[in-house]
């Protein structure tokens, strides 16, 4: 294969600086969320008690899982209400100097659920239809809050393995409020000026008329971009200002905007996983959950960079140089920038989707088969290759759970996770929670793909490329991610509202099992480690964990990647066509 | 667990619905607008979109790739951005930024690339013969890409030469000249900035 001496070192490079930000930021989160003082209090201390008060928040008081869940409820529904209605009444407000109309019920409707829950499916073109003050107040407000709201939630599992004999996992307002100040606003605001100097725009201007050498006319969409294209980023959001997402030279101009987005997606998510295993006291925990994720993201890389780098047998034949070379990136660069070539294309597209981004830098329907499938699969994973914000975490130690459950019925012993007995309850709460988004892609991709309703938006590409974009619909919704095959029209009502739903269950009904687990764990007593206690550390729990999460991948998923990418790659192969 | 409404408006509804508020106020008005003033103090020209001026007159962005058809500049790649009501084609619409998103069996796709390398043979009657840089027959992500790979400018070297009544060499030494490498050497891919290449050009013969 013609991978280069160039794209490993950019790819170990990567790694390396993931690496190198994993101890700084988990520390950092760790006091946050623990509630200590950090070198940011002086400046936001103040503010931070202004929201407690004025929202009468007694930050001392905690809650049980189930007023942790009725908080974190009630305000998504609080933020979803509000995006609607600024959906619904821009041509009403201020800050839209392109004058666009309010937007469609059906469609605000799936864009409220989509932003609330950390998804940012984009049924739209954002420069043809949110207002820039829909944009700011509306969609980087939820990119903010659905992120914080996540990490939240992961703190509070995570409180839920490390306390005592305990009954309370925190207090989700104060989760929320710190989240959001001492972490998310300071390196947005750090981060959106560095991708400025990069040539990331930051204006209220109205769109920019040119008049072009060769005698054409241009207009040249505007907006505040960096401010919303930081935390979009380290949200993992995904929602793109423009229609092009991180493809757009106006949201990643250059190769070194391409490396900050890359790490400001993957970063917090690593952070979690050491944050983690300081807060239950022994870091080997989280570096053993890092390992895991960085082994199936090397996988992931090697399937999907030599497939693109590859590039696509039926243009060779007709005479296009897809040859990498000093001189040209090569490789299947249909839907890829030049300045991104093909390494910086697939690293992106591993990171946006081994985490719960979904913000693109290179358009994933065009990928070769095999280098499509991978952010397909990496979704259906779970997202659980460093994660989402929070997600990540708490996906990954559903994974955990199961794993250690599994080697308990090897050797015939209860299964233990730190120090604490897993039993019927709370392997019948992972397991449920693992299998909430298989039951939700699986069937609505089946109901889709045998409905004329779903059939009918498959306007670009037809044969086993169409069920490809519809698996991706649903695993990209139900995992909250918001990458899409774009090739599907999915403004329409079906797809506006199975879509919608599918975020909203892959959200929010995943949720209440892992925090009812949280609860149940959070009471138990911790039993000392025996000589029969498996060690959750060393290498053989990570094989295993990894073992665990491609298998249950593979054996949910085969029978449709079968007939969806698998069998294209075959056809392509022998030149087939549709 | 007692569940009044009393408490509920206590316990949740006030916290959710304030927080929703002052969270708006702080994150969606206050940020931007601090981040967008700072911008504008420290990085006034790429905040407002990186824009390029010849002879006083706006020109373009240097980020934003032109539709070029005159055979005396070169060209950029192959656009797959519709019009604003997405009816029809209109290559490099800034607007309304996006993909072809054909997937790699498609038919349309094999020969839209076929019709493209013809298109390109006959405006390049001079270029190398054989196989076609496979940026210059396939769409960008963003529609909108400002770049071309060293060898798509290469390969247009001859005809820009003729149709300016310029050397070969004058030419392509003016594109290797405009190359810009990877960042630090390793990251990103070399790269030609159509406009800046084009300005260049003009600016050789005035």
């Amino acid at each position: 294969m013609s991978i280069t001496l160039n794209s490993l070192v950019q790819i170990a490079l990567f790694l390396g600086l993931v690496l190198a930000l994993t101890k700084p930021l988990g520390l950092y989160m760790t006091r946050v969320f623990n509630g200590e003082r950090t070198w940011l209090s002086p400046v936001f201390a103040p503010l931070e008690r202004f929201l407690y008060r004025a929202s009468g928040i007694d930050p001392e008081r905690e809650q049980r899982w189930t007023g942790y869940v009725i908080a974190m409820l009630v305000f998504n529904l609080a933020g979803m209400l509000l995006l609607y209605g600024l959906e619904r009444t821009q041509q009403w407000l201020p800050l839209n100097p392109a004058h666009l109309g309010p937007v469609e019920s059906q469609l605000a409707f799936n864009t409220a659920a989509s932003f609330t829950t950390n998804t940012n499916w984009q049924n739209y073109a954002g420069e043809q239809t949110m207002s820039y003050l829909t944009q700011m107040a509306g969609l980087a407000y939820h990119n903010f809050v659905s992120a914080a709201t996540g990490m939240a939630l992961a703190v509070a599992l995570v409180r839920g393995l490390a306390r005592r004999s305990a009954e309370q996992l925190g207090n989700f307002w104060v989760d929320l409020t710190r989240a959001t100040l001492y972490i998310l606003l300071p390196i947005c605001v750090v981060g959106a000026l560095v991708l400025v100097s990069q040539g990331v725009v930051q204006n209220f201007n109205a769109y920019t008329v040119v008049h072009t050498l060769d005698g054409g006319l241009q207009v040249i969409a505007q907006g505040p971009v960096a401010s919303q294209e930081i935390i979009k980023e380290l949200g993992t959001n995904g929602g793109g200002f423009f229609n092009a997402n991180s493809a757009h030279p106006y949201e990643n101009p250059t190769a070194l905007s391409n490396l900050i987005e890359m790490l400001a997606i993957i970063g917090i998510g690593a952070g979690m996983f050491y944050m983690f295993g300081r807060m239950v006291g022994d870091t080997r925990q989280g570096w053993a959950l890092w390992a895991a994720s960085a082994l199936i993201f090397v996988l992931a890389v090697a399937v999907a960079l030599p497939a693109e780098q590859g590039g696509n047998p039926l243009l060779a034949h007709l005479g296009v140089n897809q040859q990498t070379s000093a001189l040209q990136p090569g490789g299947n660069m249909e839907g890829k920038e030049v300045r991104f070539g093909i390494t910086d294309s697939v690293l992106f597209t591993v990171t946006t989707t081994a985490t719960s981004c979904g913000a693109v830098n290179s358009f994933l329907d065009s990928y070769t088969p095999l280098g499509g499938m991978i952010p397909l699969a990496n979704i259906a994973l779970g997202e659980v290759i460093f994660g989402g914000v929070g997600s990540g975490l708490y996906g990954m130690l559903m994974f955990a759970i199961l794993t250690v459950f599994i080697a308990g019925l090897m050797v015939g012993r209860t299964p233990e996770y730190l120090g604490k007995k897993i039993e019927r309850k709370e392997v019948m709460m992972a397991a449920l929670a693992l299998l909430i988004g298989p039951a939700t892609i699986l069937g609505f991709a089946a109901v889709a793909s045998v409905s004329p309703l779903g059939l009918a938006s498959l306007t670009t590409n037809a044969g086993p490329h169409g069920l490809s974009e519809i698996l991706y619909l649903y695993t990209s919704s139900n995992g909250n991610n918001g990458s899409a095959f774009a090739g599907l029209a999915g403004n329409t009502p079906f797809y506006n509202w199975t879509g919608a739903f599918a975020m909203l269950i892959g959200r929010f009904v995943f949720l209440i099992p892992i925090l009812a687990f949280g609860g149940s764990l959070v009471g138990k007593r911790v039993v000392p480690a025996g000589p029969g206690t498996f060690p959750t550390t060393g290498p053989l729990f990570v094989s295993l964990l990894v073992g665990v999460i491609l298998i249950v991948g593979a054996l949910t998923y085969f029978p449709a990647y079968a007939l969806g990418p698998i069998v294209e790659h075959l056809l392509m192969l022998a030149g087939r066509t549709f | 667990m007692h569940l009044s409404w009393k408490l509920l408006a206590r316990e949740y509804l006030r916290p959710a619905l304030m927080l929703t508020l002052l969270l708006t106020l702080l994150l969606g008005l206050l940020y931007p607008g601090v981040v967008t003033a700072l911008a504008q103090l420290l990085f006034p020209y790429q905040a407002n979109g990186s824009l390029r001026y010849s002879n006083g007159r706006l020109v373009g962005s240097e980020l934003i790739g032109q539709y070029w058809t005159s055979p005396r500049y070169f060209h950029g790649r192959p656009s797959a951005t519709l019009s604003d009501d997405g009816s029809k084609a209109q290559p490099y619409n800034a607007e309304n930024s996006g993909a072809s998103n054909l997937g790699p069996t498609n038919k349309a796709l094999v020969q839209t690339v076929q019709q493209r390398i013809a298109e390109l043979k006959r405006e390049n009657p001079n270029a190398p013969p054989g196989p076609v840089p496979a940026d210059l027959v396939t769409a960008s992500g963003s529609g909108l890409d400002p770049d071309i790979s060293v060898a798509a400018a290469l390969y247009q070297v001859p005809r820009v030469a003729q149709a300016r009544g310029l050397s070969q060499e004058t030419v392509r030494q003016l594109v290797l000249n405009h190359v810009q490498g990877r960042f630090l050497g390793i990251f990103g891919e070399p790269h030609v900035n159509v406009l800046d290449l084009n300005l260049a050009l003009d600016a050789l013969q005035h």
